[in-house]
C-alpha cells in the first residue's frame, strides 16, 4: 500500500465514518465543491451529496451552533474550521453551549470540530495558533492533537463515535509532511491514551503535535551523546493520560515538557503540577519546559523561528536536565 | 356572541386550554415570588408576567413532535410542551428532583428524547443557529418538523442572532423565530437597541417572510404563529414573527424597573393578556363563571400538589457536582429516520460537485449565463424542502411584511447557493 499523508488519512477517516454511519454529516466553509481550504474533504460532496456535506455562509457561531443542533437530532456532525484560529468566532457555542450541555441537563453533544492549527508555515498571527488550552480549560470538551497520519485517522474516527464534543487539532505543517502506510483493515485509536514514540531511560520528553517530530529528532541527537530520552506523544490533551506520564517519570525520574503552544497557561504547567502531586518522590531534577514565546505568532520567518521551539532548544534543555 | 371566524379554528376545548396554560403561568409566577420572599429561591427570579400569551400561543401552534428552546420568560411554552410547575419550582429552588438535578436553575433545562425541548443558555442569540441545526437535522432524517425559539428585542442585537438567521435563511430551514419585543432589554429601551420601529423588518435583510402580531392577544398570537409554522413546515424556509408585548416586571426580582415610565406600565396593564382573554372568552360565550372557577380550582390544586412535591425534594448531594461532565454511555444517541437511509448513501447520494450559477451578479441583473453547470438532480429548488416536495401555494396574509415578497423572488443569492436535489 502506498504511504498516506496526514490530510489523506483525515479524509479516509471522514469517508469511512460517513460510509459506516449515515448520521455522520460534514458542515463548514468551502468544504463541498471546493473540498476545503486544505482539501481535507475533497471528493466527499460528490460521493455523499449536498445534505451530508454542507457549505455554510462565513459564520463560525452559526455553523458550530447548527452542528450542535444537528447533534441533538441524533446526528454526528463534523464541523470544519477553515483555520482553527477562527474557532474563536464560535467560542461561545463551544464553551457555553456544547461543553456544558451534558453536565447541565443531560443533553449529549456528539460533535467534532476539527481544523488546521499550528505554525511553521508563515501564516501569521491569525493562521498559526495553537488554541488547545482554551478548550482543555472548558470542562465537557475533549481535545485531540495527532502527530502521525495513523493517529490522525484513528483518533478522528474515535472522536466521531464519541458522545461528547471533541476539538480535533490538526497541525497544518504535518498535513503533507508526515506520511505512512496505514493498515488496510479498520482501526481506531482510543481517546485519552498517550503513545510512547521512543523508549528511553534517562529522561522523559512529554510532547504532542508537530513538537513530537522535533522531540524525536532531538532524542536522536541526544542518543549520540549517550542520553536516552523517552518520548511520549500525548495525542489527547483532555482527558489527559496522567497515569501514562507518571509511569514514564517513575522510570526516568526526569521530565521535560515540549509544546508549540505559548508558555503561560500551556499544558506543561498542568503536567508539572500533576507530577509534583503524584510522583514528587520519583523526581531527580526540576521539571523543565520548552515552549513557544508568550507572544502572538509573528509573521516574518526569522521572527516565527524565534517564536517556535527548535530542536536545539529541546536538546539544550534535555542536556541540562540530564546533568541532575 | 358567537366565535369569530378563525383561519385556524380553535375548539372550545383548545380555547380553554390556552387559558389554562396562561393562567397557570401567571399563578406559578406569583407562587415563585412568594417563595423568593421566603428565601427559598436560589439565585435570581425572572418573571413572565405580561408575556403569557406570547409564550403560550406560540408554543401551542406547534405539533407535539416539534422542537422548542425556551428563553427565560417562556415558562408558558415549557408548560405547553408538557413540563409541570414542579419542574420549574424545583429548578428555581435548586432541588435534586429538578430536571437538571440542581446543576442549573430557571428555565435552563430540556428534554431531547420525549418533549423535544433544547435547554437555553444565558448568552443570547446562540439558540438561533442551534435551533436552525435541529431543523436541518430533522429535515435530513426525513421528519416534517418545525423548530421554534424566542428571542427578546435586545437579543436581536447579537452577532449570533444574525449569523443564525442568515444561516437559517440560506439553508431554507424549517424554523420559526419569535422575536418577543417586550420593550426593555434589562434597563435599555428598545429604541436604544435597534433603530427600527418594527423588529420584524430585520427579516428583510435575510430575505425571509415575517409577521407582526399583538403579543397580548393569545388568539392572534396563535393564528399568526400557526401560519408561520405551517409555512415553515411546507418547506418555505424560516419565518420571523414579532410579538409586541411588555415585560411587566424588572429584569429579575431585584430590579424594581424604576426606569420604566409609570404611564407605560399603565398602558400595558390595561392590555393585560390574561384579563383580555378572560373578557374575550366571556364575550364569545366560550365559558361561564362555573367553568372559570373550575379552571382556577384545578390550577390551585395542581400548584399546591406541585409545591408540596418540590419542597419535599432535597437539595442535591455534594458529590453530584463531580458527575456527568462527559456522557460515558449514560445516554444513547438515536436518530429517528423517517426516510430510507439509502437515500443519503452512495450511489443514491452522489452528485456532481459543482454550483449552478444562474446570475452573473451584474448591476442590472440582466446578464444571464447561456449555459449553466449540468444538473444531475431533479430541480434546483427541490432540495431542502422538508421532504415535502414543492412548496405549497403562497399565503396571502395582509399582515405579512415586505420580506415575504422578497423571499418569493428567486434572488441570486438563493439561486446560486441552492444545492441540487437529493439525487
Amino acid at each position: 500500500m502506498a504511504p498516506v499523508t496526514m490530510v489523506e488519512a483525515i479524509r479516509e477517516a471522514l469517508d469511512e465514518e460517513m460510509q459506516r454511519d449515515p448520521t455522520v454529516v460534514l458542515i463548514g466553509e468551502d468544504i463541498g465543491v471546493y473540498g476545503g481550504a486544505f482539501k481535507a474533504t475533497e471528493g466527499l460532496l460528490a460521493k455523499y451529496g449536498w445534505e451530508r456535506v454542507i457549505d455554510t455562509p462565513i459564520s463560525e457561531t452559526g455553523l458550530i451552533g447548527a452542528a450542535i443542533g444537528m447533534s441533538y437530532q441524533g446526528l454526528r456532525p463534523v464541523a470544519e474550521m477553515q483555520f482553527i484560529d477562527f474557532i474563536a468566532c464560535g467560542f461561545n457555542q463551544m464553551v457555553n453551549f456544547a461543553a456544558k450541555s451534558h453536565y447541565r441537563w443531560g443533553g449529549p453533544v456528539p460533535l467534532v470540530v476539527r481544523g488546521p492549527c499550528g505554525g511553521g508555515v508563515h501564516g501569521g498571527p491569525f493562521h498559526s495558533q495553537n488554541p488547545e488550552m482554551w478548550f482543555v480549560h472548558a470542562p465537557g470538551l475533549k481535545v485531540i492533537y495527532p502527530s502521525t497520519a495513523y493517529d490522525a485517522k484513528g483518533l478522528l474516527k474515535s472522536a466521531i463515535r464519541d458522545n461528547n464534543p471533541v476539538v480535533c487539532l490538526e497541525h497544518k505543517f504535518l498535513y503533507r509532511r508526515v506520511k505512512e502506510e496505514l493498515p488496510s483493515e479498520e482501526y481506531t485509536v482510543p481517546l485519552g491514551k498517550l503513545a510512547v514514540r521512543r523508549p528511553g531511560r534517562d529522561l522523559t520528553i512529554a510532547t504532542y503535535g508537530a513538537m513530537a517530530l522535533n522531540s524525536l529528532e532531538a532524542a536522536e541527537e541526544l542518543a549520540k551523546e549517550g542520553i536516552e530520552a523517552e518520548v511520549l506523544d500525548l495525542r489527547t490533551l483532555m482527558p489527559l493520560d496522567r497515569q501514562g506520564i507518571i509511569d514514564s517519570v517513575r522510570k526516568t525520574n526526569k521530565l521535560l515538557v515540549v509544546h508549540e503552544d505559548v508558555r503561560s497557561g500551556g499544558i506543561a504547567g498542568e503536567i508539572a503540577a500533576t507530577v509534583n502531586e503524584q510522583a514528587f518522590e520519583d523526581l531527580d531534577g526540576p521539571i523543565l519546559r520548552v515552549t513557544s514565546l508568550d507572544t502572538p505568532v509573528p509573521f516574518a520567518p526569522p521572527l516565527e523561528e524565534r517564536f517556535l521551539p527548535q530542536v536545539a532548544d529541546i536538546t539544550r534543555a534535555a542536556r541540562e536536565l540530564a546533568r541532575y | 356572541m358567537a366565535l369569530p371566524e378563525m383561519k385556524y379554528p380553535l375548539s372550545r376545548e383548545q380555547l380553554l386550554d390556552l387559558y389554562y396554560y396562561m393562567k397557570l403561568t401567571r399563578e406559578l409566577d406569583e407562587q415563585l415570588v412568594r417563595l423568593f420572599r421566603q428565601n427559598k429561591v436560589v439565585g435570581g427570579l425572572y418573571s413572565s408576567i405580561g408575556q403569557e400569551a406570547s409564550a403560550v400561543g406560540t408554543a401551542y401552534s406547534l405539533e407535539p413532535d416539534d422542537w422548542i428552546a425556551p428563553m427565560i420568560r417562556n415558562v408558558g411554552g415549557l408548560l405547553v410542551k408538557g413540563f409541570r410547575p414542579r419542574d420549574i419550582l424545583m429548578q428555581y429552588m435548586a432541588r435534586s428532583g429538578s430536571p437538571t438535578g440542581g446543576k442549573d436553575g430557571t428555565s435552563h433545562f430540556g428534554d431531547i428524547k420525549k418533549r423535544h425541548v433544547v435547554s437555553p443558555i444565558s448568552m443570547l442569540g446562540d439558540l438561533i443557529p442551534v435551533m436552525t441545526g435541529v431543523a436541518m437535522g430533522g429535515r435530513y432524517l426525513g421528519q416534517k418538523l418545525v423548530t421554534m425559539t424566542w428571542i427578546g428585542d435586545g437579543g436581536t442585537s447579537t452577532g449570533a442572532f444574525h449569523e443564525g438567521m442568515n444561516l437559517a435563511a440560506s439553508q431554507h430551514a424549517p424554523f420559526v423565530c419569535v422575536v418577543e419585543n417586550n420593550q426593555w432589554a434589562y434597563s435599555t429601551p428598545v429604541s436604544r437597541q435597534v433603530p427600527l420601529k418594527n423588529l420584524a423588518d430585520r427579516a428583510r435583510a435575510y430575505g425571509i417572510p415575517s409577521f407582526i402580531m399583538d403579543g397580548n392577544d393569545v388568539v392572534a398570537v396563535y393564528q399568526t404563529t400557526r401560519q408561520a409554522v405551517d409555512m415553515a413546515r411546507r418547506g418555505e424556509g424560516p419565518v420571523l414573527v414579532e410579538s409586541k408585548t411588555m415585560r411587566m416586571k424588572g429584569h429579575a426580582q431585584h430590579d424594581p424597573a424604576a426606569y420604566v415610565p409609570p404611564e407605560m406600565f399603565a398602558y400595558w396593564k390595561a392590555r393585560d393578556p390574561i384579563h383580555r382573554y378572560e373578557a374575550w372568552l366571556t364575550e364569545h360565550e366560550v365559558w361561564d363563571k362555573k367553568t372559570q372557577a373550575e379552571i382556577a380550582a384545578r390550577i390551585e390544586r395542581e400548584l399546591k400538589e406541585d409545591l408540596e412535591f418540590a419542597e419535599s425534594s432535597p437539595l442535591p448531594k455534594p458529590e453530584v457536582a463531580e458527575q456527568g461532565v462527559y456522557c460515558e454511555g449514560c445516554h444513547t444517541i438515536e436518530a429517528h429516520w423517517e426516510r430510507p437511509q439509502a437515500e443519503v448513501q452512495p450511489p443514491k447520494s452522489s452528485v456532481e460537485a459543482a454550483w449552478t450559477v444562474t446570475d452573473y451578479g451584474g448591476l442590472n441583473g440582466d446578464a444571464k449565463p447561456t449555459a449553466v453547470a449540468p444538473t444531475t438532480a431533479a430541480t434546483p429548488e427541490a432540495a431542502p424542502t422538508n421532504g415535502a416536495g414543492a412548496p405549497a401555494a403562497a399565503e396571502t396574509a395582509k399582515s405579512r411584511s415586505a420580506g415575504q415578497r422578497a423571499a418569493k423572488a428567486k434572488h441570486p443569492a438563493r439561486a446560486a447557493s441552492q444545492p441540487k436535489g437529493r439525487g
